[in-house]
């Protein structure tokens, strides 16, 4: 991994100028999804909850069977871990089930690739979020920062891998279909360019609106999600499980943070200042009460 | 079977055929039904199974050999029990059946003769169907059919075939004779012809006993097409070998929805649940007996008379794994239940979890300071001791 090495010195090098320099913190540029976008829709009132899709996923990424799992006899995780990328949960209300699927967002703005210090998570073609390997240093804030909770860490492995939907890149990259959408009876879970998937969302709202909740989840929640949800009428976003972020993108606010800390080196300034004027003093006190004793 | 009455002994094979011919015992209607269905289980489209009737009609039977080794007879008995009308001559109508012990009314000399003019007739064409292991150990003198170890009828018998067909579980891997202690070294075909040095195609059917149907569609695909069927790396067809018998059964919903059979005739046997927790080895186990059952009689098959597969066709399962041990499930698949979105668990409010904090801490600090107050109370009792002592 020599090339590796280079631009991973290259990256400290870069980092290292940059904090030197100290430039002025600019607007945070506004992200949008690339011109060549896919995605996933997940229409809740099309599924049928049969499961196929879990176990495609797990065919297609070579995943083992959770040792949690009852027995040896199902395979069935309660949420994504990592040996589970998708996952089918049911909402049973009194007046309404519906189910729902998880698996990594494919936020046009992701927090994790804003967490992650070193460029292992990143949009790479397609604007598919997935991971490096052999760059990733196993931090994990990736997983502490998504809001979905989608990055898993294998804590039971020596060599651990961090486990996401990748969106079947390798076979997205071959012109075929990612493994859940292929194999879905109904076409719940459809894939397809971005804008194309937006479209057909609204259409299918438009057309029946007594049948759909009447927004398209990731349109722009959270600065936009490359995975889309469509939702039953009587059944909320929230009530699938799905959080309520707000129109801006989650990263805006950790990156808003950290740089108005250091914005102008005047915070960290004045708390050494504040801690070398309480230093001064009490050394000053200490000193006097030695010259009385003596 | 009226044929075989009075005066048929002595006769050849062939004019005990010829005999039935004229009595028009099996007619058109019963011949096109039975050749349809050992098409159709062979995956073969109606048209194959047109084909394959006019072979047989232009006279063009398959001649076959059919050896009997260390075995039950169970696979032939069970194809002499197919139900569809008559099929038992049937059989015998498709296939020129030009030697079988059992089927055969010539004794002695005479069954010799019969074999040793069939090989010479079909040399390179005929099929060799064999039922039942090969014992190797001692030089193979545990099995002998005129005074000749099962040994050395393989490998004259098999070595002129052209094609070979192992019955039965005995004949595909070596069967219930072979498991431990396995005293007459029981072997199957294909490992008895390699140690022969003999590279032909065996078809194995293992079964116990072997599906009637998918012999015949080998047979009949063998002497239509000259071809055999595709075989998986074990040598069975991949028609009826392709599938486990889980991916099929129609009690997997049950599985699926975690409804099982704790005790043989308890509510959930009765009411026909999965048969899993009693020993059933469907999930490991590669065969077509839950979509084809046997002889044609509709459920009859062990899951559908209410007894767990056995695993009769697994070299790995059958005479080895305990019959009503749990097998291992290689690719476990989920459930029919769902994880809730919000799971249910037991809330604990943030001021709860304040109050917590508070009364802990207090305990902690209470606890110093009583630790303290004493080791202090103890020190002046101490001094007060010391200073009475000097007094």
């Amino acid at each position: 991994m020599e090339t590796e090495r280079r631009t991973l010195f290259k990256i400290m090098a870069a980092g290292a100028a940059a904090a030197v320099t100290a430039q002025p913190a600019k607007a945070r540029e506004v992200h949008t999804a690339p011109a060549d976008a896919v995605g996933l829709l997940y229409d809740a009132t099309r599924c049928i909850g049969c499961k196929a899709c879990m176990v495609a996923c797990k065919q297609v990424n070579n995943l083992a069977t959770d040792p949690a799992s009852r027995g040896g006899l199902y395979d069935d995780p309660i949420m994504l871990s990592a040996y589970c990328k998708t996952v089918i949960k049911a909402e049973f209300k009194e007046d309404a089930n519906a189910y729902v699927k998880s698996q990594c967002m494919h936020c046009v703005d992701p927090a994790c690739v804003g967490a992650c210090m070193i460029g292992a998570l990143k949009k790479r073609e397609h604007g598919i979020v997935t991971w490096d390997g052999d760059r990733c240093i196993g931090c994990r804030y990736c997983a502490v920062v998504c809001p979905f909770d989608v990055p898993k860490f294998q804590w039971a492995s020596a060599f651990p891998k961090l486990v996401k939907c990748e969106l079947c890149s390798p076979l997205v990259a071959k012109g075929e279909l990612p493994a859940c959408a292929k194999v879905c009876p109904r076409e719940a879970t459809v894939f397809g360019k971005y804008t194309d998937l937006i479209k057909d969302a609204h259409a299918r709202i438009k057309s029946s609106p007594d049948r759909y909740y009447p927004k398209v989840y990731g349109e722009h929640d959270g600065g936009g999600t490359q995975v889309l949800y469509l939702s039953k009428a009587e059944v909320s976003f929230q009530d699938l499980g799905l959080p309520a972020l707000g129109e801006e993108p989650v990263p805006k606010v950790e990156q808003q943070v950290q740089e108005g800390i250091y914005r102008g080196f005047i915070a960290p300034l004045s708390l050494y200042a504040g801690m070398s004027v309480v230093l001064w003093r009490r050394r000053k006190a200490s000193k006097a009460g030695q010259e009385e004793k003596s | 079977m009226n044929e075989f009455e009075d005066g048929a002994i002595g006769r050849s094979p062939g004019a005990r055929r010829d005999r039935r011919k004229a009595n028009q015992s099996l007619d058109r209607r019963d011949f096109l039904k039975v050749i349809t269905m050992a098409a159709a289980s062979l995956g073969l489209p109606a048209a194959a199974a047109a084909q394959m009737a006019e072979e047989a009609k232009k006279g063009l039977k398959p001649s076959v050999i059919w050896l009997h080794f260390q075995e039950c007879t169970g696979c032939t008995e069970s194809l002499l029990r197919v139900s569809a009308p008559a099929l038992a001559e049937l059989i015998l109508d498709l296939v020129s059946l030009d030697y079988h012990e059992t089927l055969f009314v010539g004794a002695g000399y005479q069954a010799e003769d019969a074999l040793k003019s069939a090989m010479a007739k079909g040399e390179g064409k005929y099929i060799c169907v064999v039922e039942g292991s090969v014992p190797v150990a001692d030089g193979g003198i545990y099995c002998k059919v005129a005074g000749r170890t099962a040994m050395d009828i393989l490998k004259d018998v098999g070595s002129k075939a052209g094609a070979i067909i192992a019955i039965g579980s005995c004949a595909s891997w070596g069967g219930v004779q072979s498991s431990d202690p396995n005293p007459t070294g029981a072997k199957g075909i294909p490992e008895v012809l390699k140690m022969q040095g003999i590279n032909k195609p065996v078809v194995t059917l293992p079964g116990c006993p072997a599906n009637a149907y998918n012999f015949l569609g080998v047979a009949l695909q063998y002497a239509t097409f000259g071809k055999l069927p595709s075989l998986d790396s074990l040598g069975r067809p991949m028609f009826a070998y392709g599938r486990l018998v889980h991916s099929v059964c129609p009690r997997r919903a049950h599985f699926n929805e975690g409804r099982f059979a704790l005790q043989f005739g308890d509510e959930g046997h009765r009411s026909g649940y999965c048969l899993y927790k009693l020993g059933c080895k469907g999930p490991v186990t590669h065969a077509s007996c839950s979509v084809q059952h046997f002889d044609d009689v509709v459920g009859a098959w062990p899951i559908g008379i209410g007894h767990p597969c056995v695993g009769c066709t697994e070299k790995s399962q059958a005479f080895t794994v305990p019959m009503f041990t749990t097998a291992d499930i290689p690719n476990p698949q989920p459930s029919w239940l769902f994880p809730p979105v919000n799971p249910d668990r037991a809330p604990v409010s943030p001021m709860a979890t304040g109050i917590g904090g508070l009364v802990g801490g207090a305990l902690l600090g209470a606890g110093l300071v009583a630790s303290r107050k004493i080791a202090a109370a103890a020190k002046t009792k101490q001094d007060d001791k010391e200073e009475g002592n000097g007094d």
